[in-house]
């Protein structure tokens, strides 16, 4: 290498450095637009996180092809040390990283050669696939192919140099793939010759390099630098509850610019891979709605862009130079222009969460949703008009139809159950929720659990009138004022009856008294009676009876219980308690479950026909030719009989909830240690 | 443009139930809320606002706690509330009623013109209809009463057109401002409160006017000024229903369907179907 080679590169490569450091500045800065949330506890676990999802890539190895990214990933991490002796060695032409000691340093160029060779082929791969088989989730943008076809040539450069080197720098090195290529390719030609080739490659090598480093920050690449902070700062738990809102003056409410995220969502928006597995899994997007949380997450991105930008560049600053706020933003947040947010796709999300769960880099994708929604609801007071006398009704009479709070206990005036009171010492109580207490299909699903809650004996009581909507809905579509002052009405009543324990048939309620009332000072325990159901089977209060071995049973894992709340084997187990067996699974079952339709209020908007989720679940669930469609949600149920229903089908299918398919083969042990078996019982549910 | 808005507080009846042995309405525990016949009397108010500009006031008797309806009136939007309460003023009948709203719209009147008066058609506890009447009656305000529609307002002119709902037509009419118009439910739909507003409306003050400010001849307000009075209260009884039961024979004569109109027949609800 000529002493002037080593000053071009030089130039050429500061330049470069100056807009890659440039740019990542500005991303910097723009993140910083967000507002503060604290992430930096456990530093240790955050630091695990990342090497598992971000450097051992488990999430992106679920999927089948997601083991060529790993691959290329990999390929780079082995390359990285191998470019920096690179870079260095274009100012130094004696640099080289061989004082790391003579094995590693062979085992480390021995590699790069290896991994060169498979980040090849991975290329060829993926280029393959997005040419042959062309997933419909996957876009393959101009982006994607500039991309690749560099990462693909400059490893052709890198074999070109290493063949072409006359005298290599170590003769000893051990580069399998560049030595059979050697033998292949240039056997016989002159030394003069492979000098002028191999300082061509060099430089082909050099230009891709540093193309490739100023690429990154600008292309959907940026991931590469994003993807391992996101991982960092990742949530731990699943987002089962949005957070707790301060209502007084002066404040705004939800997110109605990109600066009202926070910096981890705006990070977020900078961190998609555009992977699409998000887009593949999300129920609204498949059934044909107008959401795809993809482009929500790409849409974010835009428009941090566009408004990060101007923002940056033209915020006023006060008399002792503190950024001062900037009033109007060129790209609205929700519109119909290019960076903007439709705003029918705001409704189209029941928060079902399968975007979460596959999502490789930890994006959250639908608490930013509801975020708007908050919005939307509380001060544009802009949403589908039918939420009107929904929102109304829930708000004077505690129930979505507005019937009379005095009919809540209704259902229950035949069957001698008893109201819930401190004196009785109840162990747990019954709450019936909106659906069981007035809708006339769940009202059966209610019966069943009664009917089995009263011959395993077990002590319960109902707060008949006095009990009140738990508001999932509510703070599902947005309106989290009305949902707050349920929320502090309920908890303060559950405080007032010293409730401990609470069965509950339906997820949402579950989730809703579970994990959103935490923040209300909550502190009762909550079951599904799922889980109940399973404490009462593992421990023999109720017999395993094998009737039902001939029925063929498929179970629907609810969105609520599986992916929000990890209860997945306990209705399972229920289920081969009585039938003998396990239930059929459909492809996308337990934590990959596919909604019905009905969460996040959805349930309660209306549902353009030809877009109904419903249908493209049930027919999942035909798939198996089931006899039975089990489920342990009243949502879940009144979604797959519609779905029936609309599909036109005349097989006798029954859609029934668990614990209705107990009553039918119910038998019970009259077992003189019951008395024990309750006393453990016990035990297990004060923890 | 100044419109005033009366509302009431009412209980809410389809939670009231007939005591049936004292014959009166047991009210314990049954919330109170905005009569649902006002809130498209605000609605439109605040739609005619929107509009033209000007000021929407709202106004409502009752007790203490019936600032709660005038909160929820300021929180869709309407900007002033005046609460008229007053032992005096109570057990008041539409007569009664109607003399202290048109005095306090008459003493608002002083400072700001009044240039529409907006009612619900009637509520859901008296369901008389008279206190919008009685109060344009006495205000000399000319009136439109099941008004469903503002056809058009040309201010300039003081000239509006509204549309009347009727029991099988509908009735459009132009009258001069101002004048008093008695909304229909089904007008509007009225709109959802704002949480901004909502917190805003927490935080006023509702000014009360009493009678000492008012100084109405106590003979004519309150229970005193009122010559209704109620005899007896009772759910009238329920007719039992008949249900008939039958499929169709395949030949166009189904059993139940002959039931049905033999006996609308009889009721005289239907003409005879044998000539047909
Ligand atoms: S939560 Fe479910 S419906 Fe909403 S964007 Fe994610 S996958 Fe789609
Ligand atoms: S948001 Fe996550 S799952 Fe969706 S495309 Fe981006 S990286 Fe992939």
């Amino acid at each position: 290498m000529k002493p002037v080679e080593s000053l071009i590169f030089a130039i050429i490569f500061l330049v470069a450095m100056v807009v890659f450091i440039r740019r990542i500045y500005t991303l910097i800065n723009l993140i910083s637009l967000g507002n503060w949330e604290y992430r930096f506890d456990r530093l240790w676990e955050r630091f695990k996180n990342m090497v598992f999802y971000g450097f051992l890539q488990k999430k992106v190895l679920k999927k089948t092809f997601g083991f060529n990214h790993f691959m290329l990933f990999w390929g780079f991490m082995v390359l990285l040390p191998i470019n920096l002796e690179f870079v260095l060695s274009g100012f130094f032409p004696k640099f080289s990283l061989s004082f790391i000691g003579e094995f590693p340093y062979k085992l480390l160029n021995m590699l790069a050669d290896i991994m060169s060779a498979v980040v090849m082929i991975a290329v060829i791969f993926a280029v393959l696939r997005r040419v042959v088989i062309k997933p419909s989730y996957l876009e393959s943008t101009k982006e994607a192919y500039i991309i690749l076809s560099t990462v693909g040539f400059l490893m052709a450069a890198y074999f070109g140099m290493n063949i072409t080197a006359i005298d290599p720098k170590e003769k000893d090195l051990i580069l399998p793939v560049s030595e059979f290529l050697r033998t292949m390719i240039i056997s016989g030609m002159k030394d003069s010759e492979l000098y002028i080739l191999n300082r061509i490659f060099w430089w082909v090598h050099a230009s891709l390099f540093l193309f490739f480093l100023i690429f990154i920050p600008y292309s959907k690449h940026l991931h590469i630098i994003t993807s391992l902070p996101n991982c960092f700062f990742r949530n731990f738990s699943f987002p089962t509850s949005p957070s707790k809102m301060q209502f007084s003056k002066n404040m705004s409410f939800g997110i109605s610019k990109i600066t009202d995220f926070s910096w981890k969502d705006l990070l977020d928006a900078l961190s998609c891979t555009e992977c699409g597995r998000c887009k593949a899994s999300c129920p609204a997007n498949i059934s044909g709605k107008t959401l795809n949380p993809k482009e929500f997450i790409h849409t974010l991105k835009k428009n941090l862009m566009e408004n990060g930008l101007y923002i940056i560049s033209n915020r006023p600053f006060d008399t002792i130079g503190k950024p001062m706020p900037v009033l109007n933003y060129p790209v609205p947040l929700i519109g119909n222009g290019e960076g903007s947010i439709n705003e029918e796709s705001i409704w189209d999300c029941t928060t079902c969460g399968a975007c979460v769960e596959v999502c490789p880099v930890f994006i959250e994708h639908f608490p930013k949703i509801l975020n708007i929604r908050r919005n939307l609801v509380m001060e544009e007071v802009r949403f589908p008009e039918e939420l009107i006398t929904f929102f109304e009704n829930i708000e004077a009479r505690s129930n979505p139809w507005g019937i009379a709070p005095s009919e809540r206990g209704k259902w229950a005036q035949h069957l001698d159950i008893p109201i819930f009171s401190k004196n009785e010492n109840h162990e747990y109580l019954l709450y019936v929720g909106c659906m069981g207490s007035f809708d006339a299909r769940t009202k059966k699903i209610i019966n069943s659990l009664v009917t089995v809650l009263n011959t395993a004996s077990v002590s319960y009581g109902i707060l008949g009138s006095d009990e009140m909507c738990c508001g999932d809905a509510l703070r599902r579509l947005g309106n989290e004022y009305v949902f707050d002052s349920i929320a502090i009405k309920n908890v303060n009543l559950f405080k007032k009856l010293n409730v401990k324990n609470v069965i509950t048939i339906c997820p949402h309620c579950y989730n809703t008294l579970k994990n959103d009332y935490r923040a209300y000072g909550a502190e009762f325990n909550v079951f599904h009676h799922t889980e109940l159901l399973n404490m009462l089977y593992k421990n023999q209060v109720l017999k395993r009876d094998f009737a039902f071995g001939e029925k063929s049973i498929v179970y629907h894992d609810s969105c609520y219980l599986a992916r929000y709340n990890s209860i997945i084997e306990e209705p399972r187990y229920v289920l081969k308690s009585f039938t003998g067996k396990l239930p059929l699974e459909m492809g996308n079952s337990k934590k990959d479950t596919f909604c019905c339709g009905a969460g996040g209020g959805r349930m309660w908007l209306e549902d353009d026909a030809a877009t109904r989720i419903n249908r493209e679940r049930t027919k999942e669930a035909l798939l198996k030719k089931p006899n039975i469609i089990a489920t342990s949600c009243p949502y879940c149920v009144t979604m797959f009989e519609d779905g029936l229903k609309e599909l036109n089908v005349n097989e006798n299918i029954q859609v029934l909830d668990i614990c209705e398919l107990i009553v039918e083969g119910l038998k019970i042990v009259k077992d003189t240690e019951k008395e024990k078996i309750i006393e453990e019982k016990r035990r297990v549910a004060n923890g | 443009m100044h419109v005033i808005v009366c509302v009431k507080m009412v209980p809410d009846t389809t939670q009231v139930k007939i005591d049936p042995v004292t014959n009166t309405l047991v009210r314990e525990g049954v919330p109170f809320i905005m009569n649902p016949f006002d809130a498209p009397a605000v609605e439109e108010a605040l739609r005619i606002k929107d509009i033209y500009g000007g000021k929407v006031t709202v106004l409502s008797m009752g007790p203490p706690m019936a600032d709660a309806v005038i909160r929820k009136a300021i929180a869709m939007g309407a900007d002033d509330g005046i609460l008229l309460s007053d032992r005096v003023f109570g057990g008041a009948d539409t007569l009664a009623t109607s003399n202290v709203l048109a005095n306090a719209i008459l003493e608002i009147s002083k400072k700001e013109p009044v240039d529409i008066i907006i009612c619900g058609k009637q509520t859901i506890d008296g369901d008389t209809a008279q206190v919008g009447p009685g109060i344009a009656t006495r205000l000399g305000f000319n009136q439109a009463t099941l008004v469903d529609k503002i056809v058009s307002l040309d201010l300039t002119k003081k000239r509006i057109v509204v549309r009347r709902k009727l029991e099988d037509w509908f009735e459009i009419i132009e009258t001069s401002l101002p004048s008093l118009l008695t909304i229909e439910k089904d007008a509007n739909r009225p709109r959802y409160p704002s949480v901004p507003r909502r917190i805003y409306a927490e935080g006023l003050s509702i000014p009360i006017w009493n009678n000492y400010f008012l100084k109405l001849d106590p003979n004519t307000i309150g229970l005193t000024g009122s010559p209704t009075t109620v005899k007896r209260i009772f759910a009238p009884e329920k007719q039992k229903g008949e249900i008939f039961e039958g499929n169709g024979d395949g030949n166009g004569t189904c059993f139940a369907v002959e039931m049905i109109l033999k006996n609308l027949e009889n009721w005289k609800i239907i003409r005879s179907t044998q000539n047909v």
